[in-house]
């Protein structure tokens, strides 16, 4: 119990530093390399996904700034936050659309594994980023 | 003020969405109560009871759905696919017809009508001399087999019955074939007739079922995409109406030309189901399986009245 209690309290100490040194550097207009850089890459795997003919293929049915082509089965994607404004809702329904309506048009891309977890979790932070 | 015009439209979807499901919930309630009615009043009056709409009352509303969604599109120039709904691709397609691309396959067609089998016979044997005659006649029902019947079926059965060897069922001879066939034939009118016999009519449901059903790791049915989303871009591609979809078959696709060797696009109704299920992810049926001729009866039917003009192009 104590050591449990211990192991909490640094890691709260630690967390406390990597936050504050991070303070620091946003505060120092150093671009922020390590922090902006792991969401870049995120967005940039899930853009990727999303993209692809093979998994999330939104751009079959939804307008999406970046990409050509776009069907117009689909409302844009844009102001994605405004829609969803809780983000686990945002999954939820590109986890299985059938959900919210039986008659959707939109393929259950976890439901029916057409992506795995992983992968809907970067495309929603993508989406979401929208 | 761009935003705003953005959350408004957005605004607009989510009602639009609110509504319909408002509008669904009402009318399965009605169509639950009608169903209880009908029920009722079948069990009193026949003693049976028989809820689905009939072949007749499924034709009317499908043309009439496609006549309000597209208005501009005369009821008779459906059979011409997407042309019928798009000026763009329809400028395009009347520029490769000028010079059609199929006519070549369409000749060795007519070879192969002429052909003599060992025996000394030929295709006209078991179809009769007229060839225009042929292809207003399929598919049909075969109250013998209790089947729905193909022209391609009959074509390998005249085969078969004269003791030559079949031809594979989706593209190559058989397709050249019966586009031989569909050219003679273009002009008369597609006429697909449900018999008033249960077996047949449970043909027909099933193939109308079959349409209607959702299918494959992205769950969609046929009439996803060419029904309710007909008009729509799936990317680039516009969704083509139902209506009129079977009059030009077999039909010669580019995308099929380009895939083969001799530059060959044509491609039976099968073949074409085959794909459309894989398109969704689904395992395709075999060509000529009994779930394919049903669709074929169901989705000829509502083609019904609509000119025949096989062999079509097709991108």
């Amino acid at each position: 119990m104590n050591i449990n209690i211990k192991k909490i309290k640094l890691k709260k100490k630690m967390a406390a530093v990597v936050l504050i040194s991070s303070f620091v550097v946003t505060a120092g207009i150093v671009p922020t390399a390590v922090a902006a850089g792991a969401s870049d890459k995120l967005l940039a795997e899930g853009k990727a996904i999303a993209f692809s003919k093979k998994k999330g293929n939104c751009l079959a049915c939804h307008r999406i700034e970046g990409g050509r082509m776009a069907g117009d089965i689909a409302p844009p994607i844009l102001m994605m936050k405004m829609r969803y404004p809780n983000k686990a809702k945002l999954r939820a329904q590109i986890w299985d659309a059938t959900k919210a309506n039986p008659d959707t048009v939109m393929p259950p891309f976890g439901k029916h594994r057409i992506m795995s977890e992983a992968e809907i979790d970067k495309v929603t932070e993508f989406i979401y980023s929208l | 003020m761009n935003n705003i015009g953005i959350y408004i439209m957005l605004v607009a979807i989510k009602l639009k969405i609110v509504l319909r499901k408002m509008i669904m919930k009402l009318t399965k309630k009605i169509a639950v109560k009608e169903v209880v009615v009908a029920l009722g009043v079948g069990a009193l009056v026949f003693g049976s009871a028989t809820v689905n709409a009939s072949p007749e009352e499924d034709l009317n509303a499908f043309k009439a759905y496609y006549k309000q969604k597209f208005p501009d599109t005369p009821m008779n120039d459906f059979n011409n696919g997407v042309y019928s709904i798009d000026a763009g691709s329809r400028e395009q397609w009347e520029s490769i017809e000028e010079f059609p691309p199929y006519e070549v396959f369409v000749e060795l067609g007519e070879d192969e009508w002429g052909r003599e089998f060992a025996n000394g016979k030929s295709y006209a044997s078991c179809f009769g001399e007229d060839v225009a005659a042929i292809r207003p006649r399929y598919p049909h029902w075969d109250v013998n087999s209790a089947k729905v019947i193909t022209l391609e079926g009959d074509i390998n059965k005249c085969l078969k019955s004269n003791g030559e060897k079949p031809l594979k069922w989706k593209k190559g001879k058989i397709a050249h074939l019966a586009a031989y066939i569909s050219y003679q034939a273009r002009g008369q009118k597609i006429n697909v007739i449900i018999p008033d016999d249960p077996k047949a009519q449970e043909a027909y449901e099933d193939g109308k079922r079959f349409f209607y059903a959702k299918r494959g790791q992205l769950n969609l049915a046929c009439a996803d995409c060419h029904v309710y989303q007909s008009g729509q871009h799936i990317r680039a591609d516009l969704l083509s109406p139902a209506l009129g979809h079977t009059t030009g078959f077999p039909v010669f696709r580019a995308k099929w030309s380009g895939k083969s060797k001799d530059g060959d696009g044509f491609g039976t109704l099968h073949r074409r189901y085959g794909g459309c299920n894989k398109q969704v992810r689904a395992k395709p049926f075999k060509a000529q399986s009994d779930e394919y001729r049903n669709l074929e009866f169901f989705h000829a039917y509502m083609s019904n009245g609509q000119e025949i003009n096989g062999p079509a192009y097709r991108k």
